[in-house]
C-alpha cells in the first residue's frame, strides 16, 4: 500500500508539470486571447491536472490506509497535502474564470512544493498521543486548505506584477520582482541538491561539542560547507568542512541554507546568461495578454474565499484542538503565533483594499507577503522555530 | 447643522455626499470624478461631519481605518518579536530566566530579556495594544453602521440620470421595441435570483444585500471573543491548577476549595511496537527509537461529603473511575483533569534490615515509606528501630549539618535509633544509599538496604474555565459574519427608459466579474448592448493601450 501511494504521488507530480507546459501553450496561442473561450491548450491543461489532483488523492487516501491516520502529521505529509491543496484551490479558482495564465504559475509553485515536501524524511510514522485526535486532523486539512487559497492569490500577484511593472528600467519593483524569482530558483537549487547527493547516497558523519559542551553526533547528508563546532569527521573520504560554526549555531541547517543559495546563485547565474535578461524580463511577453483588473479581481476573490477557511482551520479549530490536547486552547506557542500573524495580516490587506482602495500593483505586493508569511509559517516556524507543533 | 436640500427636493442630514433620494451629487467639489464612492453612498458619517471637540477627535481617530490598520500592523510585528527566543513558559524551569537566556543566546539574549520580550503576549503594552484594537472596531463600526443602514434602507428605484451615468458598469442602448426586451429582462433577472422592483417604467434589482452587514456581524464577533478573553481575570471564572499523583494516592483537586478529591490506581505508558503494531511503522521506530503510543492515569473522582473541619480527615463519596489520557481529560461539573506529565518509577518505600554487624544475623525488616514514615518500628520482641531524622532528598547543608533539598525522595537519608536487648539505651546510626555513619562511636548493629519499592506518578493539570463559552460564541458570531461578508456579494442593477434609450448601470461591493456575468445573461436574447466598465475604460485610456 505504501508503495502505491508513493507512485501515485510521482504520477502526480510528474502531470503537474506537464499541464504546467500546456498552460503556456494556451496563453501563446493566438487564439486563446479572449477571456471567455478557453483553447483546445487550455482545455488538455486542466484535465491533464485534473488526472493528476485525482492520482494525488489517491496517494492521500492510500496512505491514510497505510498508516491508519490521516497523512497530515509530519512536515513531508503536511506540506504534500498543503500541494494538493494548491492544485485543488487553482482548479476550483479557473473554473471561475478560465485563466490559463495562473495554470503557468500556480502548478510550478505546488510542483515546487511536493518536490520540497520529499526532502522531508518519508516513512510512515505512528502517531504520538497528543496527535491522537480527529480534531488536529480537521484542524490541519482546513488550515491547509485555507493557506492554499490564500496562495492562489500569490499566483495573480505574480502575474500582475509581471504584466504591470516596467522591465525597460532598473527601479525598486524590478529589484523585488527578481528576488521573488530568484527565491523560486533557490528553492529549485535546493530540491536539485538535495536530489542529487541523496540518489548518491551521501553521508558524512560528525562527532562535535555542542553547546553545553558536550560531545554529540551530525550526520550530513549534504557535503560539509559548514562543518559543526569543533567537528571531528568520522567517515573516511568526505571533504572536510571549509569553515566551522560557534557551538550556537546549528551547523547541519545552515549548511542546508548555505547549499541551497549556493545552488540558487549559480541556477539563476546560468538562467541569466541564457537569458540575457531578468527571468521577469523574459516572462512579461508571456502575460501580455492579461487583462489586469480581472487578475486583480482573482487575487482578490482569492483572499475573501481564503479567509474565513484559513480563520476557521487555523485558528478556531485549532483552538478547539488545544483546549482538549494542551488544557487551553491558546499558548502562544510560534505555530498559533504565526498563524495569528497570518490572521492580521491578511484582516489589514482586506481593510487596505476596501477602505483605503489598495488595488492593483499595491494589492499585487500584499499578496506576495502574504504567501512568504505562510511559506514561513509552514515551513521556517518547524525548522528554525521549534514549539510543540514541531512534529517532524 | 445645517442640512443640505437637493435640487429634487429631498431634505438630506448634514454632511451628505450623494443626495439620498436620487443619488443627484450634492458635495460640488466632487463634480469631476467620473464615478461616485459608492461605499456609503454618500450617506453622511460622524467621523467625516464632526471635527470639533475632544471627543469628536477621539471619535476619529478610532473610526479610521488608516489607524486601525497600523494597529493590526503594530500588533502583527509586536506578536513576530515574541517568536524570535522561546517565551518564558517554555524554557526550562530549573534555571533562573535571567541567567537562561544569556547563557542560551548571548547578548540578544540578555536584550531580549531585559525589554521584558521573554512575557510580551502578557506585558502591558501589548495588552493595551488588542483593547486599542477593540475600541478601534467598535468606535469604526458604529460610525458606519447608522449610514450603511440609513442608504440600504432608502434605496430608490428611481435615480437621476448623472448617478447612473456615474456608475462603474454603465451603458446606454438606443432602440426600438424596447418593451418587450424589458420585460425578458425583468423576467432574467427574477430567474437569476434578483429581488425586482419597479417604478414609472425604471427598475431596480438587488440581490445579496444582507452581506453587506457580514463586517459589522464579524466585528461583533471579535469584540464578543475579547470580551470573553477578558473575562478570565475575573476571580473565580477560571482554574488553572497542576497535581501530581502518586498511584495508590489520594490528594485533594486544587482549585476546587476542597470539593473534589482525585486517587490515582495506576499510570500506564505504552509504547509502540515494531511487533506487534503496523509493518509500516518499523521504519520510523528505528529511527527515531522509541515512540509513545499512549500516556494514561486510571484515577478514581470523589465528591467530600459535609463540611470541612479542619486537621480532619474529610468523608469521601465516590464518584466515578475514569481513565484520563492525552485528548481525553476527566471533565466532571466544569472541571477537568487532564494528563499532562509524568514521572516514572518513583521511590516510594525503602526496606531494610536491622542486623547484628558481626554475626550477620537479621532481627527483622523495616519499611519505610517515604512519603510518610512512622517515628518507630517495632520488631522482634526487644528489638524496635525509631526513626529520629528523615532527609527525602539529603544533601550536606554549608554548615556541615545534613539536610534535605526537597520533599522528593530523590535522595532519602535517616537518622535512627537502634534498640537491642544488649543495647537497651540504642545505637544511633546514619544512613543514606550507599553509605552508613556512626556518629556516636562504633555500633553492634546497623540497618542494611534490603530493597525499595517505586512507583508512578502523574501530573494532572485541573482546569476550569467559565469563558470557553463566551469565547466559542465570538468565534461562530465571527465565522457566520465574516462568510456572509465573504461568499455573498451585494449586486444592484438599474434600468431607465428614456426617449427610446434604455441605460443600464450595475454596482457590486466586490466581485464585478460575478456581476457582469449576471448582467451578460440578463441582456442575453435583447438588443441591449453589453455595458461598459468605465473603471477599466478609464485606465486603457490613461496608459493608451488596449486591454
Ligand atoms: C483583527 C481585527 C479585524 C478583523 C479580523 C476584521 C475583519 C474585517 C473583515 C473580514 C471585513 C470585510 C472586508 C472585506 O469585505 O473586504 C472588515 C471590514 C471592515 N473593517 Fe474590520 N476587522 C478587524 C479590525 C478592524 C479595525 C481595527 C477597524 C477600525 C478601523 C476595522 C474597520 C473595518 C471597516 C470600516 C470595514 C468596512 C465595513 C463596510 O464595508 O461597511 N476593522 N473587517
Amino acid at each position: 500500500m505504501a508503495q502505491i501511494s508513493s507512485n501515485l504521488l510521482y504520477i502526480a507530480f510528474v502531470l503537474y508539470l506537464v499541464a504546467t507546459f500546456f498552460f503556456a501553450g494556451a496563453i501563446k496561442d493566438k487564439r486563446g486571447q479572449t477571456e471567455k473561450k478557453q483553447n483546445k491548450w487550455a482545455i488538455i491543461g486542466i484535465s491533464i491536472t485534473v488526472i493528476g489532483f485525482i492520482a494525488q488523492i489517491g496517494y492521500f487516501i492510500t496512505r491514510w490506509i497505510a498508516s491508519g491516520h490521516a497523512p497530515v502529521s509530519n512536515l513531508f505529509e503536511f506540506t504534500t497535502f498543503f500541494g494538493m491543496m494548491l492544485v485543488g484551490a487553482f482548479i476550483v479558482i479557473y473554473m471561475i474564470y478560465k485563466t490559463p495564465a495562473l495554470g503557468v504559475f500556480t502548478l510550478p509553485v505546488a510542483v515546487l512544493v511536493i518536490a520540497y515536501a520529499s526532502m522531508f524524511p518519508r516513512d510512515i510514522s505512528p502517531l504520538i498521543p497528543a496527535l491522537q485526535s480527529d480534531w488536529l486532523h480537521i484542524h490541519v486539512t482546513t488550515a491547509a486548505a485555507g493557506e492554499a487559497i490564500l496562495a492562489i492569490s500569490f499566483a495573480a500577484g505574480l502575474i500582475y506584477l509581471l504584466k504591470s511593472v516596467d522591465q525597460s528600467k532598473r527601479s525598486k519593483s524590478t529589484f523585488w520582482l527578481e528576488a521573488t524569482m530568484f527565491t523560486l530558483v533557490t528553492t529549485l537549487g535546493f530540491v536539485l541538491v538535495a536530489t542529487t547527493f541523496s540518489m548518491m547516497d551521501y553521508k558524512a558523519d560528525f562527532i562535535y561539542m555542542d553547546k553545553n559542551n558536550i560531545e554529540a553526533k551530525a550526520s550530513y547528508t549534504l557535503p560539509p560547507l559548514i562543518g559543526p563546532h569543533e567537528g571531528k569527521l568520522q567517515t573516511p573520504d568526505k571533504m572536510e568542512p571549509l569553515a566551522e560554526v560557534p557551538a550556537m549555531i546549528n551547523a547541519k541547517k545552515m549548511n542546508t541554507v548555505v547549499w541551497s543559495i549556493v545552488a540558487g546563485i549559480v541556477l539563476y547565474g546560468i538562467i541569466r546568461l541564457i537569458l540575457r535578461k531578468r527571468i521577469a524580463a523574459k516572462l512579461q511577453p508571456l502575460v501580455k495578454n492579461i487583462n489586469l483588473d480581472l487578475v486583480d479581481e482573482i487575487g482578490y476573490r482569492a483572499v475573501m474565499i481564503g479567509f474565513p477557511i484559513f480563520t476557521l482551520g487555523a485558528l478556531i479549530f485549532a483552538m478547539i484542538w488545544a483546549q482538549i490536547a494542551w488544557t487551553r486552547f491558546w499558548g502562544w506557542d510560534p505555530k498559533e503565533v504565526w498563524a495569528l500573524i497570518t490572521f492580521l495580516f491578511y484582516a489589514a490587506f482586506l481593510h487596505l483594499r476596501l477602505s483605503r482602495g489598495w488595488h492593483g500593483e499595491k494589492s499585487a505586493w500584499l499578496a506576495m507577503i502574504g504567501f512568504i508569511i505562510i511559506m514561513f509559517n509552514l515551513i521556517a516556524v518547524n525548522l528554525i522555530i521549534a514549539g510543540l507543533h514541531s512534529y517532524a | 447643522m445645517a442640512e443640505v436640500k437637493c435640487e429634487c427636493g429631498h431634505v438630506n442630514p448634514h454632511g451628505t455626499v450623494l443626495c439620498e433620494a436620487c443619488g443627484r451629487l450634492l458635495d460640488e467639489t466632487q463634480a469631476d470624478n467620473k464615478l461616485v464612492e459608492m461605499r456609503y453612498e454618500g450617506s453622511a458619517r460622524r467621523s467625516q461631519t464632526y471635527n470639533k471637540t475632544i471627543v469628536d477627535k477621539i471619535w476619529n481617530f478610532f473610526s479610521s481605518v488608516k489607524v486601525g490598520v497600523w494597529l493590526i500592523v503594530i500588533t502583527l510585528v509586536a506578536s513576530a518579536v515574541g517568536t524570535i527566543l522561546p517565551q518564558e513558559m517554555y524554557i526550562p524551569p530549573n534555571v533562573p530566566p535571567e541567567q537562561h537566556y544569556e547563557q542560551e543566546y548571548g547578548w540578544f539574549g540578555k536584550l531580549y530579556y531585559q525589554l521584558g520580550f521573554h512575557n510580551l503576549y502578557s506585558s502591558w503594552w501589548y495588552l493595551i495594544l488588542i483593547a486599542l484594537i477593540g475600541t478601534s472596531i467598535l468606535i469604526a463600526s458604529i460610525d458606519r453602521f447608522f449610514p450603511l443602514y440609513r442608504s440600504l434602507k432608502k434605496q430608490k428605484v428611481s435615480r437621476h440620470e448623472s448617478f447612473l451615468k456615474r456608475q462603474r458598469v454603465f451603458g446606454i442602448t438606443k432602440g426600438e421595441n424596447i418593451e418587450t426586451d424589458f420585460e425578458e429582462i425583468k423576467k432574467n433577472l427574477r430567474n437569476q435570483r434578483y429581488n425586482v422592483r419597479e417604478e414609472n417604467g425604471n427598475i431596480l434589482a438587488e440581490k445579496g444585500r444582507f452581506s453587506r452587514w457580514g463586517p459589522y456581524v464579524n466585528h461583533i464577533g471579535l469584540i464578543v471573543f475579547l470580551i470573553g478573553a477578558m473575562l478570565r481575570f475575573v476571580p473565580g471564572m477560571y482554574v488553572d491548577e497542576l497535581v501530581w499523583l502518586r498511584e495508590g494516592e489520594t490528594k485533594e483537586m486544587p482549585g476546587t476549595k476542597g470539593e473534589y478529591y482525585l486517587s490515582s490506581e495506576k499510570f500506564i505508558l505504552e509504547v509502540y511496537d515494531k511487533e506487534k503494531d503496523d509493518k509500516d511503522f518499523t521504519a520510523a521506530i528505528d529511527k527515531t527509537g522509541m515512540i509513545a503510543k499512549n500516556y494514561q492515569s486510571d484515577v478514581t473522582l470523589y465528591e467530600r461529603v459535609g463540611k470541612v473541619i479542619p486537621g480532619e480527615k474529610p468523608e469521601l463519596k465516590k464518584i466515578k473511575e475514569d481513565q484520563i489520557k492525552v485528548n481525553q481529560p476527566l471533565k466532571h461539573d466544569r472541571y477537568a483533569a487532564y494528563q499532562v506529565d509524568y514521572k516514572l518509577d518513583e521511590l516510594n518505600k525503602m526496606k531494610l534490615n536491622l542486623t547484628n554487624k558481626k554475626s550477620g544475623e537479621q532481627f527483622g525488616m523495616v519499611t519505610v515509606d517515604l512519603y510518610n514514615p512512622k517515628p518507630k518500628y517495632e520488631l522482634k520482641k526487644g528489638y524496635s528501630v525509631e526513626l529520629m531524622s528523615y532527609f527525602p532528598d539529603f544533601e550536606f547543608a554549608e554548615n556541615g549539618e545534613p539536610s534535605t533539598k526537597s520533599r522528593i525522595p530523590n535522595n532519602p537519608a535517616f537518622i535512627f535509633k537502634m534498640f537491642t536487648p544488649d543495647k537497651p539505651k540504642g545505637e544511633v546510626s546514619f544512613v543514606a544509599i550507599k553509605q552508613t555513619l556512626e556518629p556516636l562511636g562504633d555500633n553492634d548493629y546497623k540497618m542494611t538496604f534490603a530493597g525499595i519499592e517505586t512507583k508512578n506518578v502523574s501530573a494532572l493539570t485541573i482546569r476550569k474555565d467559565l469563558t470557553l463559552w463566551i469565547i466559542f460564541l465570538g468565534g461562530v458570531i465571527f465565522m457566520i459574519g465574516v462568510v456572509q461578508g465573504a461568499y455573498w456579494n451585494h449586486r444592484r442593477i438599474w434600468l431607465q427608459k428614456k426617449d427610446g434609450e434604455i441605460m443600464l448601470a450595475g454596482h457590486t461591493n466586490k466581485n464585478w466579474h460575478g456581476l457582469k456575468r449576471d448582467i451578460n445573461r440578463v441582456i442575453e436574447n435583447t438588443i441591449i448592448d453589453e455595458p461598459a466598465d468605465q473603471l477599466q475604460e478609464k485606465k486603457s485610456a490613461n496608459k493608451g493601450e488596449d486591454n
